[in-house]
């Protein structure tokens, strides 16, 4: 088991055709996702790497059975890409494209809000259940499967860990990358909530970074309602406050979204917070 | 991207939000032949804030005064921000002082207004010692702020009659702005009853960064420093810190670890600088020439994990740039052996491990300090 995707997801790729496009569904293919379709408008008819391409998702779902979307159009097109599969129920709807006006994000999540659907992202690396199914942009060769399930708002870093895990034996069942903007569809609560119920996670790895209070509010859902452990990792202690530290979301305001406060929260909640990233693959290993 | 009040109060002047009549100056001797009614208040039109507390905010009874106070202040520098425009406004007796702002909760996904009758002071501070005074609520994004939703909020914080009606009509049209201009905040601190009207005395607005493309008309605030903004133009993103070891990394918050790290082991970042995914050979160097332009750095760490990114072009990147300082490199991931194998090739050890990297980037950088 997994969350979210596995080895019969059938992916559309909308923005199939631009450079990031393009290499990424490649990409897919090697890991053996089924990418069945691309959209891109003006460019229907074509193949990319074999997969038809298509006008409009409409047009798309029929003939592929498409089940899930994954978008690398440019941002100032990706509100109107997002909310076409969110319409289509495409799920789940993994935005990849950095840089979308916060306005336009509002209205994909609250637009996925009342269709039911999944919304991973904006900016976000997609997710990858190992040995099934891969949406996004995350390296192929990192994962291996396992129990572990990771969640995390830096997508690098997850790169980083995951490869720790992996060198130690240790695999993963879902990696999920939540994107690093201020506004994104999933979060850190929702996703904890699926892998609690998912049998193949024995335990999560939580990683997340300054800014918001997303890592608060994981804290305040494990104490509730997680009874599996989860590791935790937290980047930006020393970040000074105001500066937007790379990710539009990763910036500490006035005296909301500190490190410290988020480090406090998940400790208080039970959570073994490492002091530094390298640390965590050793955390795992004692609760798995 | 942050607007002056001046220009925050020219945006709300399209959307018809009554604001306090002013006049802004760049020159002290401009304060003469005003057609506005003695006493003045000028202000420092400053990005950052804190202002009034600086001595940004003066009074003044007589046009000597003004003169004085408007050579004074232009003259300052407020948070290291040098003051170059003046708003100068009729100091207006003010009534009842309320609060409203629109602003992006991240948490509720959604925007919120929050309001109240405690205004003119820090909101922060009323929301930590009296958050009953607070009133909050979301906004559907399809639905919008309709009149209904701000006459709910004008009467949750005491409101009736033509102040009521005021302050729907100031409300809805702030909301209406938010969206049609793309603020992820837009604030009015006070909203102060003045002649038995609701008027804006201040105004701060908050543009979203990833919107200004939309928004040609607007102005252009930069608030970059030199080498800011020759990494935005290289399309990389660079923040300025104060110690002296400068730090790259691929990724936001690899890079993010990277400083705590390097401050775990007793290090300075001097600032640091994000390439990205699927960096270049030179976006490498460039990256490079760019973090040691910084002055009073004297070490150089370069943590790379290749996903995306590619080892070999870092390798290539870093070798071109020849950095004038100390360097220390960690590469691993996609194409690692072809990277290491050009760095060999030019005198440069590459780490695997993050952590003993930064150990000898502290050690090099301390050294390089008591030469």
């Amino acid at each position: 088991m997994s969350i979210l995707i596995n080895k019969d997801t059938r992916v559309l790729v909308q923005g199939i055709t631009g450079y990031q496009g393009e290499f990424h569904t490649a990409r897919m293919l090697e890991f053996g996702t089924q990418v069945v379709a691309g959209v891109t408008p003006g460019k229907g008819g074509i193949r990319v790497h074999g997969v038809p391409v298509f006008e409009t998702v409409a047009e798309a779902i029929p003939p592929t059975s498409a089940t899930a979307a994954c978008i690398f159009v440019p941002a100032r097109f990706a509100k109107d890409a997002a909310l076409e599969a969110i319409e289509a129920e495409l799920d789940p709807v993994v935005v990849i494209t950095e840089g979308l006006p916060v306005h336009d994000v509002l209205q994909i999540v609250e637009f996925a809000r009342r269709q039911n659907v999944h919304l991973i992202g904006p900016n976000c690396p997609g997710l990858t259940v190992p040995g099934q199914c891969k949406i996004g942009i995350m390296p192929n060769h990192l994962f291996m499967p396992g129990p572990v399930g990771v969640i995390s708002r830096s997508g690098t870093l997850t790169y980083e860990i995951v490869a720790a895990l992996t060198r130690q034996g240790i695999g993963q069942s879902t990696a999920l990358g939540l994107g690093g903007d201020p506004v994104v569809g999933i979060s850190f609560t929702d996703a904890l909530r699926m892998f609690q119920n998912d049998p193949q996670t024995a335990a999560m790895i939580l990683i997340g970074e300054i800014g918001g209070s997303a890592e608060e509010e994981a804290a305040r859902f494990i104490s509730a309602h997680v009874t599996k452990p989860v590791v935790g990792y937290i980047a930006g202690r020393t970040a000074p406050p105001g500066k937007r530290m790379g990710h539009a979301g990763a910036v500490i305001s006035g005296t909301e979204g500190t490190a410290g406060s988020k480090i406090e929260a998940l400790q208080a909640a039970g959570v073994k917070v490492a002091t530094l990233a390298g640390e965590v693959a050793a955390l795992v290993r004692g609760v798995v | 991207m942050k607007l002056h009040e001046y220009q925050a109060k020219e945006l709300f002047a399209k959307y018809a939000i009554p604001i306090q009549k002013g006049v802004v100056i760049d020159r002290p001797e401009q304060v003469d032949g005003l057609a506005l009614k003695y006493p003045l208040v000028l202000k420092a039109q400053v990005l950052v804030g804190g202002r009034g507390k600086a001595g940004g905010i003066k009074l003044a009874a007589t046009a000597a005064e003004a003169r004085r106070h408007a050579a004074t202040i232009l003259g300052m520098e407020i948070k290291g921000e040098k003051v170059r425009r003046l708003l100068v406004a009729e100091a207006a007796e003010l009534g009842a002082e309320y609060y409203v702002a629109f602003t992006v909760d991240r948490a509720a996904r959604r925007m919120a207004v929050i309001t109240s009758a405690a205004g003119g002071i820090d909101i922060e501070e009323v929301a930590r010692t009296t958050p009953d005074q607070i009133v909050r609520s979301t906004a559907d994004p399809f639905l919008g702020v309709q009149s209904y939703h701000t006459r709910q909020l004008g009467r949750r914080i005491g409101l009736s009659g033509s102040l009521l009606s005021d302050y729907v009509g100031i409300t809805t049209a702030l909301y209406r702005l938010c969206v049609a201009e793309d603020a992820e905040l837009a604030e009015i601190n006070p909203l102060a009853v003045v002649a038995g009207r609701l008027l804006a005395v201040d105004a701060k607005v908050i543009i979203d960064d990833n919107a200004v493309y939309r928004h040609p008309s607007l102005p252009k605030n930069e608030e970059l420093t030199e080498l800011e903004a020759a990494a935005r133009a290289e399309g990389l993103s660079y923040v300025e810190l104060e110690g002296d070891l400068a730090i790259i990394g691929n990724g936001a918050g690899l890079v993010m670890s990277t400083l705590d790290m390097v401050a775990y082991f007793g290090g300075r970042p001097a600032n640091f600088l994000d390439v990205g995914g699927g960096a270049t050979t030179e976006n490498m160097k460039q990256a490079i020439e760019i973090v040691v332009r910084k002055p009073g750095v004297r070490g150089l760490f370069i943590n790379i994990f290749g996903g995306i990114t590619r080892c070999d072009d870092i390798a290539r990147g870093i070798v071109d740039a020849r950095p004038p300082v100390g360097m220390v490199v960690r590469l691993t991931g996609t194409n690692e052996e072809e990277g290491r194998r050009i760095l060999q090739a030019a005198g440069v050890h590459a780490y695997v491990d993050p952590e003993e990297a930064a150990q000898r980037a502290v050690t090099l950088t301390a050294g390089a300090g008591r030469q």
